[in-house]
């Protein structure tokens, strides 16, 4: 890593643990639910989130100078709205059975606080090239938290994982089946993501006392 | 009478916040006090009621497949649907400002209830949600698109009047210290979903096969599919069970 200085390390690592978008500031919570009960879909949509984030982090960040202040929502939005119709063309395009599965959600990365939070936050005050690395922390931290929701709810809900039947056959009775092992069809629906996150949430406070509230 | 029937489907069975999660980032930040929380609830009951009709006209005569034909024939064929997104949010954020301006000028009152969360409500996913799954779900008139709007910006209104409720009683019990805030906010969260998701016979009595088909169009596809392979798994264990117990017999 001696290509980054300390600072720019912080930006893309920080996000990932003790600043993490969902967990700790509370953004980007809406499409990260919905598409999480397979590991796919979530890989699929943290992919798209981070291409999202850091290629708009770097136009809001390199337009920083010429946008005037009272319209920039606007200039936001459509810049976003440009890139996620090409994320949208790109999936339809090479991934048509996902894209048709991910169905509204794409368009939804659009209305991801995240990505406003961080143009926000972020790239109107700081170089491009910070803006491009806190972007890849920020979206990867998104990403990651979806794709543990995703490992779970695939792994306990159908006992795959990618569509590969790692726990055995529930049908042929192999493998942790044969134990009697049954799937909790209950991790599928959608109520359980927001368990499943409450619980991560959970077990990082313990690690972390700081991110505690009174 | 499928206006009864969309109006109690959007605000139950297909509540946003419960089963599609949409608008869950100002429905954690905003849900802290009962009075606030009334205030922004009322705010996206009447921005959804504006935009998803003006996204349903825009959505018919414009974007979808062959939408051009009224300016002449030689414009069947032309497919705009790819410029959804952009045009959707262009007009919510336009009208979000009409409103927020119509407001203030004929009701002072009303625009300092609603002022602050307006602005926020451009950037909610609820309202750009609502109007994506009007045009995904393929409401066929005006009229429904109408009633979409509000029975869904009704059903997350009383989403976020029970949670802020919930939370403001919350603070008076013990809950381990790493839960305190958000975290058992989601989980109560979820368990409010599930007591939800009760509401599913509703409309069919019960009746599942038929309700797949019905609820399970575009939104909940996937997962009803999925929901559908689990059940069909299921039957299929059972009835190897059965066997079982036949042979053992």
């Amino acid at each position: 890593m001696a290509l980054l200085s300390r600072k720019e390390r912080n930006l893309v690592l920080d996000p990932l643990t003790d600043d993490n978008p969902i967990t700790v500031q509370v953004l980007g919570i809406c499409s990260a639910l919905a598409i999480t009960a397979e590991l796919k879909a979530s890989v699929v949509m943290a992919v798209s989130v981070i291409a999202v984030l850091a290629v708009g982090n770097v136009v809001i960040s390199l337009l920083r100078n010429v946008i005037p202040n009272k319209i920039r929502i606007i200039v936001q939005l459509v810049v976003i709205a440009a890139l996620v119709i090409l994320v949208d063309l790109i999936l339809k395009a090479f991934a048509f059975e996902l894209s048709k599965q991910l169905s509204v959600f794409i368009g939804l990365i659009i209305t991801n606080c995240i990505i406003m939070g961080r143009f926000e936050a972020f790239a109107l005050g700081n170089n491009p090239w910070h803006s491009f690395l806190d972007g890849i922390g920020n979206a990867g931290g998104y990403g990651l938290i979806l794709i543990i929701v995703g490992f779970f709810r695939e792994l306990l809900g159908f006992g795959t994982l990618f569509g590969y039947k790692v726990l055995g056959d529930p049908i042929e009775k192999t493998g942790l089946y044969a134990l009697g092992y049954e799937n909790n069809g209950f991790m599928v629906l959608s109520p359980m993501a927001l368990i499943v996150i409450g619980i991560i949430i959970w077990v990082q406070r313990i690690k972390n006392k700081e991110l505690i509230e009174d | 009478m499928e206006h009864i029937e969309l109006f109690f489907k959007s605000i139950f069975i297909d509540n946003m916040i419960f089963a599609t999660f949409l608008g869950m980032c100002s429905y954690l930040a905003v849900s802290k006090r009962v009075a606030t929380a009334v205030g922004l609830g009322a705010a996206v009951i009447f921005v959804l009621a504006v935009t998803v009709p003006l996204n349903w006209l825009l959505n018919e005569y414009i974007l979808k497949d062959g939408a051009l034909v009224w300016l002449g024939p030689e414009y069947a064929s032309y497919d705009l649907s790819f410029l959804t997104f952009i045009l959707f949010i262009a007009t919510i954020a336009t009208m979000v400002q009409l409103v927020e301006i119509v407001v203030e000028k004929f009701s002072p009152g009303l625009y300092n209830a609603l002022g602050i969360f307006l602005p926020l409500i451009a950037v909610n996913c609820a309202i750009l949600g609502g109007s994506l799954f009007m045009q995904a779900r393929e409401i066929p008139t005006l009229g429904l698109a109408l009633n979409y709007g509000i029975s869904s910006g009704i059903g997350w209104f009383l989403a976020i009047l029970a949670i802020a409720a919930i939370r403001e009683k919350i603070r008076y019990s013990n809950v381990p210290a790493p839960l305190r805030g958000l975290g058992i906010t989601f989980i109560i969260t979820g368990l409010m979903a599930i007591g939800f998701m009760s509401f599913g016979g509703m409309l069919t009595g019960g009746d599942e096969g038929a309700e797949a088909s019905e609820i399970g169009a575009p939104v909940m596809g996937v997962e009803t599919e999925q929901l559908q392979n689990e059940s069909n798994n299921t039957d299929k264990t059972i009835s190897v069970l059965d066997n079982q117990t036949l042979t053992k017999e």
